[in-house]
């Protein structure tokens, strides 16, 4: 009978090769590196780092008890945050519809128009709601028809991405049995193509709902309408009671509307 | 079977229940119209959009980088609040997470892992950071302190979830070999859950240097206050430099992220 | 347009039999070794006729030709004195309803009912708003449970296709191509999913709809046992030529032999039993 290290040519036995644990101790290193060189050079003032548990402390203890008085207007701007959501979310699941459609290799009706499709869903997707709702204020205006563009612009690039993918990834067998009918191409897309996305078309207009419910709780905070709009007011006025009460709220509606897509989901899909 | 030839054909409705269905279909055309109606709009304000969005578009063409030292100062500022934000965030969620995993934390304790999550979670990073400044003043450091509640909130649960899921025969393998608690812990649950640990962490610093764009918005320092500064003087064409910078940085970052991500796994 | 009653399946069809005319036919892909070396085919009148042959020999890529699902290189392909190989457009979309095409795989949008899947069918004749909002014409639907009761499957109309046993699926695949009112039925291995004695029922609908609508069948099929029962003629395809041409009695061992020789093919179990028998 051969030994071990006849056999393997080594009798001790480390986890990693050397390479290995080269690579896994340099990217400790890196991580460590990296950490150092933010804590040592970001413009921070020590002292108020070390207050820093005191304050909040302080901040969550003058927010105690909360203060419902206002709740009447809290809850009307609430549903305002409410209907911001909906009707951003219902535009852009129709604007983002032509959008998928020319973004999805198979459907695009040629490269300028894929090429278009996919500046259009890069450029929405890479800007955030909020920087949106920035510049749709300077142009709209204060009020709640910027905070729906806003979003609305932020969700064509999310649905019609993940549709334009979902197009990609149907099955071909029936759009070629229906063109072997003679069908006209929109009958083919009515056909063959609609079916297969309608799962992932519902499934991600719901998930986009739910997250637009919580973009839209943060868009009056640059003006753009919406529950923020007196969460700011009540900041600036160190009013946090009422505060407390509004982040309160926010969270019911952040629950509730999970409740809900979890629910349109169950029946839906 | 049937008598007469059938020429008659309509397509099972979505919903069977005739009442509900036209209860459903009209409660939704009326929720939209009615809101629609009642929605409180200034359309004269909103008449002057376009030709507000042509000074503005007009105003930012060419895009200046002009003072590319201020975008390059708001951009590292950034990228700190991102590493150090994740690096506390992740080590912040590890207790949180064996707190919010049904398997291992007794029940109490559970249910306020399971709360800190759900509350880190429901609250935007925006709303947070408002609080933040408020509480600790102006700057970075409430940008910090954002996105590690932020990642909290997604890498705890996203681990919590994974721990669900482990494997308990190697727990059980251990314990049998008579192993301490601690070396269960290293040797049976760390190596389970340390690949998508890892996986987190870089996801989660690419969506907190995403994140820390935003927060500086109101007043959390970074790349966000740099912009919000540019629009508030009405420099649309530095304004939109950072914008195509914070785009361009993004993709990279997202591509390098993908990159990593499946090298590791 | 008269609707039929009763047993009569016959549509209203011009009454003319049915040629289809292939000549000189060449397919490649690319710059390789053509996949049709320079075919002709005639096919004339209401018979069966089952193309056999190893993967490779080209058959799939033949039918496929013929209703321009794939584009042929080269040669002519004429369907009751129609040019396929040139039409562009509205011209070959008339064409292509007048083929009829059943598949291997079936090819049914599964999120769809049976009458929706059957009456997909229709699309190249009925108006889009007709397609879209589902009222189909009378005549259409009527047709459709006729030709559904015929195969049996006329109480699934409202089950959406994706609830059917393989062998429902392929009948509702042929109601299909039937409610095209077809000169021509293609079929591109219509049996090869589907488990043996459903095969058999299948194949027997196709022979049997054949006779009943005066309508020639072209079947793709890799089963030789099958294609002896159920075919009037055996056409044997290698390397993209047509190497056999008759009657099913006509295909002896050695005719086997040349059609699948050098090819270890998983079929040549049935196809030695069929030559055996």
């Amino acid at each position: 009978m051969s030994s071990i290290r006849e056999e393997f040519g080594r009798d001790e036995w480390t986890r990693f090769t050397p390479r290995q644990k080269l690579a896994r101790w340099g990217a400790l290193a890196f991580c460590a590196l990296a950490i150092m060189w933010a804590l040592t050079s970001i413009e921070v003032i020590w002292p108020w780092v070390w207050s820093a548990p005191e304050q909040i402390g302080d901040l969550f203890g003058r927010m105690y008890p909360p203060d419902p008085s206002n709740l009447a207007t809290i809850l009307r701007v609430l549903w305002e945050t409410v209907n911001i959501a909906t009707f951003a979310t219902a535009l852009a699941v129709l604007l983002s519809l032509p959008v998928a459609y020319i973004a999805a290799q198979n459907t695009t009706p040629n490269r300028a128009t894929l090429w278009l499709g996919r500046l259009i869903l890069v450029t929405s997707r890479s800007v955030n709601t909020i920087i949106w709702a920035l510049l749709f204020v300077a142009i709209f205006g204060p009020g709640i028809v910027a905070g729906i563009v806003a979003i609305m612009f932020r969700s064509i690039g999310f649905i019609g991405k993940l549709l334009g993918e979902a197009i990609e990834e149907i099955d071909q067998r029936p759009v070629e049995a229906l063109e072997a009918t003679g069908a006209s191409r929109f009958k083919v897309i009515v056909y063959a193509i609609i079916p297969q996305v309608m799962p992932t078309f519902w499934a991600v207009s719901i998930l986009r709902w739910d997250i637009n419910l919580r973009e839209s709780t943060v868009l009056g905070l640059v003006g753009a309408g919406g529950i923020g709009i007196i969460l700011q007011g009540a900041i600036d006025t160190f009013n946090w009671p009422e505060v407390a009460t509004i982040l309160l709220a926010i969270i019911a509606l952040v629950v509730l509307g999970e409740i809900v897509s979890a629910f349109l989901r169950r029946r839906i899909l | 079977m049937s008598t007469a030839p059938r020429d008659t054909w309509r397509k099972p409705p979505f919903i069977a229940n005739p009442a509900l269905r036209w209860t459903v279909y009209l409660g939704v055309i009326g929720y939209f119209v009615w809101v629609g109606l009642t929605m409180p709009i200034d359309w004269d304000r909103v008449a002057q959009g376009i030709t507000r969005a042509g000074r503005i578009f007009g105003g930012a063409f060419p895009p200046s980088f002009a003072r590319s030292g201020l975008l390059i100062d708001g951009f590292l500022e950034s990228l700190k609040i991102a590493v150090l934000a994740t690096a506390g965030g992740v080590v912040l969620s590890i207790p949180i997470a064996f707190m919010a995993a049904r398997n291992i934390a007794p029940l109490p304790v559970f249910y306020l892992g399971r709360a800190i999550v759900i509350v880190a979670r429901s609250f935007h990073p925006v709303i947070v950071a408002i609080l933040f400044v408020k509480a600790v003043g102006f700057g970075p450091f409430a940008g910090v302190l954002t996105l590690i509640v932020y990642s909290i909130g997604f890498v705890a649960k996203m681990l919590a979830e994974r721990i669900e899921e482990i494997d308990f025969g190697q727990v059980e393998a251990m314990r049998a070999a008579g192993a301490p608690y601690l070396s269960t812990l290293f040797y049976a649950i760390f190596p389970q859950i340390l690949p998508r640990q890892i996986g987190l962490s870089i996801y989660q610093l690419d969506s907190n240097l995403r994140a820390s764009a935003v927060v500086g918005i109101v007043g959390a320092g970074g790349i966000g206050a740099t912009l919000a500064n540019a629009f508030g003087r009405y420099d649309y064409d530095f304004a939109l430099a950072i914008t195509i910078v914070i785009v361009a940085v993004i993709l990279v970052s997202e591509a390098v992220s993908g990159v990593i991500r499946k090298r590791i796994q | 347009m008269t609707p039929c009653r009763g047993r009569s399946m016959r549509p209203a069809r011009n009454e003319s039999v049915s040629m289809l005319k292939i000549t000189d036919l060449v397919k490649r892909y690319g710059s390789g070794d053509p996949v049709l070396k320079n075919l002709d085919l005639t096919i004339e009148g209401e018979s069966v006729v089952s193309i056999i042959g190893s993967s490779g020999a080209g058959k799939s890529t033949l039918l496929r030709c013929i209703n321009r699902l794939v584009e042929p290189t080269s040669g002519s392909i004429n369907l009751n004195g129609t040019e396929l190989t040139t039409l562009r457009g509205k011209a070959l979309r008339a064409a292509r309803r007048k083929i009829g095409m059943v598949f291997q795989g079936f090819n049914l949008v599964d999120r769809l009912t049976v009458m929706e899947n059957v009456q997909s069918g229709r699309l190249g004749y009925i108006s889009t708003w007709a397609a879209v909002s589902r009222r189909y014409p009378r005549a259409d639907i009527r047709r459709a449970y006729e030709l559904m009761e015929r195969v049996g499957i006329a109480h699934y109309a409202d089950t959406r296709a994706d609830q059917l046993s393989g062998g429902e699926r392929q009948r509702v695949g042929v109601v299909r191509a039937l409610m095209q009112n077809p000169d021509i039925l293609l079929a591109d291995e219509p049996t090869a999913s589907l488990d043996p004695k459903t095969s058999e029922q299948i194949m027997g609908l196709l022979r049997d709809l054949a006779g009943e609508l005066k309508l020639p069948v072209l079947i793709n099929i890799h089963n030789v046992t099958e294609a002896k029962q159920y075919t009037d003629r055996i056409v044997g395809m290698r390397y993209g030529r047509i190497i056999f041409d008759d009657r099913p009695a006509q295909l002896d061992q050695a005719a086997m032999d040349e059609i699948y020789a050098g090819s270890p093919h998983a079929d040549r179990t049935g196809a030695d039993a069929a030559a055996a028998s």
